[in-house]
Formats: structure tokens, sequence, C-alpha cells
């Protein structure tokens, strides 16, 4: 029980943490690639509160990855972590009103059982 | 933009994620192996440990690796919807199986080669899908005459930012 407690704590930070990167970086628009205008959109990026309440997120997730593995069977939760491509796209959906078609859907299915069954041996 | 210059920026972010993360991986692993195992948990032991992780080549490579990988990741997030990029980028893992396995010469096992097939069918399906439905990567290089488009995009290439600094 408090291991699935704990994998929830890990999937759920992690991915709110790129849901709150994807909310910051939607509101600055898409970038052309030249130098000057990647500097500008970084410079303008790390004023986003939402950049950096992802970054503490996505550091929350990580290090609570960490403390689960000192404990818990690495054979069992980084399989598990597999999840946050499902919970992603539920909140790239719901919280972020991204249009997810099926065949999206069916694709990030299929990565989620792939991640999962290559970080298990 | 059309759909397939958006198509090609995208898939030049994707392939630039993919390679500097994996490589900020395997960079940081190498220096943490050189410097050795944290045995000794006393602060002065740990002091040491740091400063000999911080003055390891690999470590430094690891960690500029990782940056140019979250910068991708952030341009990327620009124009790209989350529930495209994220699935899409899970190519990196199938690539480092495939890449151990020809170039490592290391083992996989079938569950692995099952796993590796269902990343690439599934990045496959993903990649069939518009990576930004709501036009915004489009609408970006369009944006110089496009006022009132109500994204901060459309202002990212005239604003020009104060240089604290007073360049030259």
């Amino acid at each position: 029980m408090r291991l699935v407690l704990f994998i929830s704590i890990v999937i759920l930070t992690g991915t709110a943490g790129d849901l709150a990167v994807s909310h910051a970086m939607k509101q600055i628009g898409g970038v052309s690639l030249t130098p000057s205008a990647i500097f500008r959109f970084l410079a303008l990026a790390f004023q986003m509160v939402w950049l950096w309440i992802g970054i503490a997120l996505m550091a929350t997730g990580f290090f609570s990855l960490l403390a689960l593995l000192s404990w818990a069977d690495v054979s069992l939760v980084v399989p598990a972590t597999a999840l946050s491509y499902v919970a992603g796209a539920f909140g790239a959906k719901f919280l972020l009103k991204e249009h997810v078609a099926p065949v999206r859907w069916a694709g990030v299915l299929l990565v989620c059982l792939g991640v999962a069954l290559i970080s298990l041996s | 933009m059309s759909l397939k210059r958006l198509r090609t920026k995208t898939y030049l972010l994707l392939a630039l994620m993919v390679l500097f993360g994996s490589l900020g991986n395997v960079l940081l692993s190498r220096g943490m192996k050189e410097t050795g195992e944290i045995l000794d948990f006393s602060p002065r032991a740990l002091a040491g440990a740091f400063g000999k992780v911080f003055m390891n080549g690999s470590i430094w490579l690891g960690i500029w690796s990782l940056l140019v990988f979250f910068v991708s990741y952030l341009l990327l997030l620009s124009w790209a919807d989350l529930s495209y990029v994220q699935p899409a980028s899970a190519i990196g893992y199938a690539l480092v199986a495939v890449l151990g396995y020809f170039m490592l010469g290391e083992f996989v096992s079938p569950t692995r080669w099952t796993g590796v097939l269902l990343i690439c069918a599934g990045v496959v399906l993903v990649g069939r899908t518009d990576p930004s439905p709501s036009g915004r990567g489009r609408r970006a290089s369009q944006q110089a005459g496009a006022p009132g488009e109500g994204h901060r995009g459309a202002e990212l290439e005239t604003l020009t930012l104060p240089s604290p600094r007073g360049r030259g």
C-alpha cells in the first residue's frame, strides 16, 4: 500500500512538472530556430512562474524516485513509472485542453507498455 | 509555416532531445563511476566527494548535455503538444537498447525486444498526428504582421529585452 502511494507520488509530481512546463511554453508560443530568437525565448521562458513551478515539481518527482528506489524493488518501480505516459496524456487533454486524437491515444498506450517491458529486466 | 516544415523542425528537436538526453545520462554515469562509490557519509567525506565530482570532466559534459536536452524540450513545447512530445521522445529507450545490442554487443532479452517493438509502433502512431493541432507552430512564423493573435510568441520576434550589461 505504501509502495502504491509512493509510486503514485513519483508519477503525479513528475507529470505535473511536465504539464506546468508545457503550460508555460504554450504561453510563449512557437519560436523560430535562429540563435537570437532562441536567446530571447530563453530570457522570456525563465521569467515565467509556471516554468519554475514545473522545475520544482520535476525535481520533487526525481528525488521521490531516488528515495523510493532506496527501499523498493527497482524491477517493479521503474516499469510502473511508465504509467507517466498515460498520466501525461490525460493531463494534456483535461488540463492543457490538447486535442488527443484516437491514433495518439493508441500510440501513448503502446509506448507505455513498451517502456514498461523494456525496463522490466 | 507549412506542416512539412513544422514536422522537420519538430523531428530535429526531438533528435536533439533524445541524443543529448541519453548522452548526458551516460556521461554522468561514467563520471560518477570515475569518482568512485561514496561509502563514507560523514560531512567531511561528503564535501570531499562533492569536490571530486565537480572536478570531473565527464560530469560537466554530462551537465551541459542535459542542459541542451532541457532547452530543446522547452523549445519543442513552445509549439508542439505535450501529448505528442512525451510519447515521441520515448524512442530514446528503444534506440539505447538497439545501440547497446549492435555497438556494445549487449544481450537484449526477448522481453526487451518486445518493448522496443511496442515503443517503435507507438511512436510511429503518435508521429502520424499533427504535432501542433492548434496551429501554434504555424502561426509563429507568420507573426510579423499578425497583431492580436493573443500569443506572446508574436511579441517574441519584436521584443527587445533591456540589456543590463550594455554590450560593447
